[in-house]
């Protein structure tokens, strides 16, 4: 055992390059988040002045923020933004959950043709796949056509007008394939004699399902949600894409871009990331508290 | 276990594919379009590819400087990620302790880590701190590697993993020093995951729009997902749609190559599986 004669901290400057790097221009650029949101502004020029130093912070900028967030004129826009995420979520678990089902579990002849059509979204470019359906979408695009030749509208719609379905139906149509992989691979792993034991024990095909089925793939359920929530959260670019720019759809992504880029207040952004971050930590939070739980009882 | 069947099931699952890719080959096919329109077909040509003398992607100046820009980005990320994503995964499998268990953890959190909170942070600190790196592209390569680096480390340790270490050992017990193990037998076994990885990384790269675009400054440094962002105000043509192809062919050839030269190596020597953690990979960052 050429390793056991040796300390084991030698492997570390391997690691070195590659940990210095994400200290570097990982932890140091989130903790220029925190500077800057807990800085202050230049009067004149209007630039962040970040607080390196933890004793300068002032949180004057920040709960102006939350205030706002809070019942104030940003309100609406979290609101939005935790609707359509919730709304997209229910899109992907029932677009998803079937698909990953029967490419798991069901699929016999075609299933490999069926994996790589699974995997293919992961290799075309995001904006590539929002871009195709902005072609089709338009006023003298394929799906009016498509609907005014089965009848089930009459009149030419305008779908990238500002409307929130066009932006549910995009973030589905982005995320889906993120919700689908990991669920697969939990269902695929699914152990097929417990099944077979709840049908055994005069439990029907539905039964089954639901007592059985579901609650073992929880995990995999609750791994795609947070796959695909935690980037649908900081999304701006699908709703911005889809419609245009509308302010109907504004989310919090669009803000934060707003503050950053489009009008310089660095401050306003940079708390408004801080914001988002401390929500999307509560939420993994409870992801790994529940996971953690769930594999203390199944032992 | 025994499969059923499940025509409902299937039925969804195929409408599901069905839906997934058709809008795609619909784009595909305006960017043979002969006409201006974006949304209706009029006759095939390749006026937005070639032959268009301003507006093609051969001749529109601000379409191939977005191609040049988008396969440089992704080549350097490239070849600086995997070198030290490897040599990460390998330090982080072997050494053992407090601290490794910490850094551990590092890699791990800039995978949950939204895109949009990545692109601000890398932003400002390179607005507040890191002022003398040059803008633009300098500053996209640094980013993207930060944030496909975490990618390289999972693919790489679950070759490790399954590599275990009996191969090294061997070549140490015949004299190999530690180095000439990790160079002669270790790196070799590894060889189809770096594969994956120099894939993964190519092709979240070449997808990435938030970092490449909080870290861009005009048109000068557009990547090809900004310039079809940029695209969906009016006026554009079918040329955004040419040039979202060409990247396509990029990307499909690359995912092709990747899934070819995996299965050699997996009939030779008996090991895979790291083209699915490819595939799913590559759309963690999104």
């Amino acid at each position: 055992m050429a390793d056991s004669r040796r300390p084991r901290t030698s492997w570390a400057p391997f690691a070195l390059p590659g940990v210095g790097w994400l200290v570097a221009f990982f932890v140091l650029s989130v903790y220029a988040v925190v500077a800057v949101a807990l800085g202050s502004t230049d009067p004149l020029l209007r630039t962040a002045r970040p607080a390196w130093n933890p004793a300068d912070w002032d949180t004057t900028a920040l709960t102006k923020v939350i205030s706002r967030v809070v019942g104030g004129d940003l309100g609406h826009v979290v609101t939005r933004t935790f609707g359509f995420v919730a709304l997209a979520l229910v899109g992907c678990v029932l677009i998803g959950y079937p698909v990953a089902y029967y490419a798991a579990r069901g699929a016999h002849r075609g299933r490999k043709i069926l994996l790589i059509a699974l995997v293919l979204p992961f290799w075309i470019s995001y904006l590539m796949r929002m871009m195709a359906w902005t072609n089709l979408l338009q006023p003298d695009g394929y799906v009016n056509k498509v609907l005014e030749v089965l009848h089930l509208q009459s009149e030419p719609r305008n779908w990238l007008d500002g409307d929130w379905y066009t932006v549910v139906i995009g973030l589905v149509y982005g995320y889906v394939p993120f919700f689908i992989l990991p669920l697969y691979s939990v269902l695929e792993r699914l152990d097929g004699r417990l099944l077979e034991a709840g049908r055994d024990l005069g439990a029907t095909a539905r039964q089954t399902f639901w007592h059985v089925t579901v609650p073992l793939s929880r995990p995999g359920l609750m791994a795609a949600s947070v796959i695909t929530i935690l980037p649908m959260f900081g999304d701006y670019y699908t709703n911005t894409y889809l419609t245009s720019g509308s302010p109907r759809t504004e989310m919090i992504g669009n803000q934060i871009e707003f503050y950053l880029r489009g009008s310089s207040q660095p401050q306003t952004g940079a708390s408004l990331v801080l914001v988002l971050m401390v929500m999307l930590f509560a939420l993994m939070a409870y992801y790994l508290v529940t996971t953690a739980r769930e594999q203390r009882m199944a032992r | 276990m025994t499969r059923r069947r499940f025509p409902a099931l299937a039925a969804v699952s195929w409408l599901y594919v069905l839906w997934s890719l058709l809008p795609i080959l619909v784009a595909v096919r305006i960017s043979f379009n002969s006409g201006k329109s974006r949304s209706s077909f009029q006759s095939p040509s390749l006026r937005w590819y070639t032959s268009d003398p301003t507006a093609s992607v051969l001749h529109d100046e601000s379409l191939h400087t977005a191609l040049s820009n988008t396969l440089v980005l992704a080549l350097c990320t490239m070849l600086i990620a995997t070198p030290i994503g490897v040599a990460l995964a390998i330090g982080l499998h072997r050494w053992k302790g407090r601290t490794s268990q910490a850094a551990n953890g590092l890699v791990l959190v800039p995978i949950v880590t939204p895109e949009i909170v990545f692109g601000v942070a890398l932003f400002l600190v390179f607005s507040q701190l890191y002022t003398g790196i040059p803008q633009g592209l300098s500053r996209q390569v640094l980013g993207h590697v930060t944030f496909t680096l975490s990618f390289v480390v999972i693919i790489i340790r679950g070759r490790l993993a399954a590599v275990g270490t009996e191969y090294e050992e061997a070549a140490r017990d015949l004299g190999a020093t530690r180095l000439q193990a990790v160079r002669l037998v270790l790196l070799p076994l590894l060889a189809p995951a770096i594969f994956a990885s120099l894939m993964v990384v190519f092709a979240t790269s070449v997808d990435d729009f938030v970092i490449s675009s909080f870290l861009s400054t005009g048109a000068g440094t557009e990547t090809v997902p900004i310039r079809i962002y940029s695209g969906a105000k009016a006026g554009s043509t079918p040329a955004l749609n040419a040039l979202a192809v060409v990247m396509l062919v990029i990307t499909l050839s690359a995912a092709g190559l990747a899934a070819l030269v995996m299965r050699t190596m997996r009939s030779r020597t008996g090991m895979g599986a790291a083209l699915t953690d490819a595939g799913g990979l590559a759309g963690l960052g999104g």
